[in-house]
């Protein structure tokens, strides 16, 4: 006996384990990719490296679709993490910011 | 660039997993922010409480997350599971980047210690031992005390999220869904080593936004991290 909504059910926990599998085999495959690769100078340099280009890459495209609410958001945060060293109020800076620009009818 | 001197191997010590709780706690908050979005967003989709504390728990990686929500379906074919999948694997693809870049690390241990904490990376978790390591911190107690607080927590704040999904109506108007690109841009502060440094970040960030320009779905994330960490390998630090 299976209703719909027992078939959507299972539907669900099916994606989210497609989902799970998908991403355990991200966090193991980079790993393991890198254990075939020999640590020269470069690649090092290349780790070095790695850390802001993601963050960068994560960011920018957001940023630019977001419009002038993120941009100030991300901006307000940046200048509060450089002035306080502080990821919470850091991001507490960044919401607020968003919160209000949007209660003063600003879109984005 | 100097590694602190190390005469015997790594270790994996009760001292290094409480630095890495220690280290981890000032900023939760940010991701546990991050966390409550994705519980109350899955409350407005219409996910089971089930569903959602499942997803937190193992899919575990927020961005994708609230990605595989924007998308959710009614409907579960086949198709559509699988396509969540592959949306899923091309915004993670990043993490394999995270997890790569923590093998030369990770490589002394067995597999039964080190595939547990590849599993729990996180951004935040990794970027804390990016700078943990470039301190000269060597221990593994201090990834896995700040992976396990991580996950912990941010399977934890799903919770009062998801109750939280039933009077929140529109996130957005709390500022909830800018906490991501908010937090990441933040974490940059810290990585700041000079403009020289910072070039190959420009390049990625350029990548990523050309790449997003030209190609739909989340193919920027990956391109664009590669991009700058290619470049970072072609420029040579300066002579110290």
């Amino acid at each position: 006996m299976t209703s719909p909504s027992d078939v959507a059910d299972y539907g669900a926990y099916a994606a989210i384990a497609a989902m799970a599998v998908a991403t355990v085999l991200m966090r193991l495959g980079g790993y393991w990719l890198m254990s075939q690769v020999k640590l020269t100078a470069r690649v090092q340099r290349m780790l070095d490296a790695l850390p802001g280009s993601v963050v960068l890459a994560s960011v920018l495209p957001v940023v630019a679709k977001g419009g002038p609410v993120v941009m100030l958001a991300v901006v307000g945060a940046m200048l509060m993490m450089i002035a306080r060293r502080n990821d919470f109020l850091a991001v507490a800076t960044g919401m607020g910011i968003a919160a209000l620009a949007r209660g003063f009818g600003i879109g984005g | 660039m100097t590694q602190s001197d190390t005469h015997h191997p790594p270790q994996f010590t009760a001292a290094g997993f409480a630095e890495g709780v220690r280290v981890t706690l000032p900023a939760l908050p940010g991701i546990l922010a991050f966390g409550v979005a994705f519980g109350t967003i899955a409350a407005q989709k219409g996910l089971s409480f089930g569903e959602a504390m499942a997803m937190t728990t193992f899919v575990y990686a927020g961005m994708s997350q609230l990605i595989a929500l924007q998308s959710w379906p009614g409907e579960f074919t086949l198709t559509v599971i699988l396509s969540l999948a592959l949306v899923t694997a091309t915004v993670n693809l990043r993490l394999s980047l995270l997890t790569a870049s923590l093998q030369p690390w990770f490589a002394p241990l067995p597999a039964w210690k080190s595939w547990p904490m590849l599993f729990l990376t996180t951004d935040l978790g990794w970027l804390l031992a990016m700078r943990y390591r470039d301190q000269g911190g060597t221990d593994y107690g201090f990834y896995a005390g700040s992976a396990i607080l991580v996950w912990i927590a941010w399977g934890a704040v799903c919770i009062p999220g998801y109750l939280l999904g039933a009077w929140v109506s529109a996130p957005e108007r709390f500022g909830l869904d800018v906490v991501m690109p908010v937090f990441f841009a933040a974490m940059l502060v810290p990585m700041w080593k000079g403009s020289r440094r910072a070039i190959p970040w420009l390049i990625g960030g350029g990548v990523a936004l050309l790449v997003d320009w030209l190609v739909p779905g989340w193919w920027y994330l990956v391109t664009g991290a590669l991009a700058g960490s290619i470049a970072g390998g072609f420029i040579h630090d300066q002579p110290e």
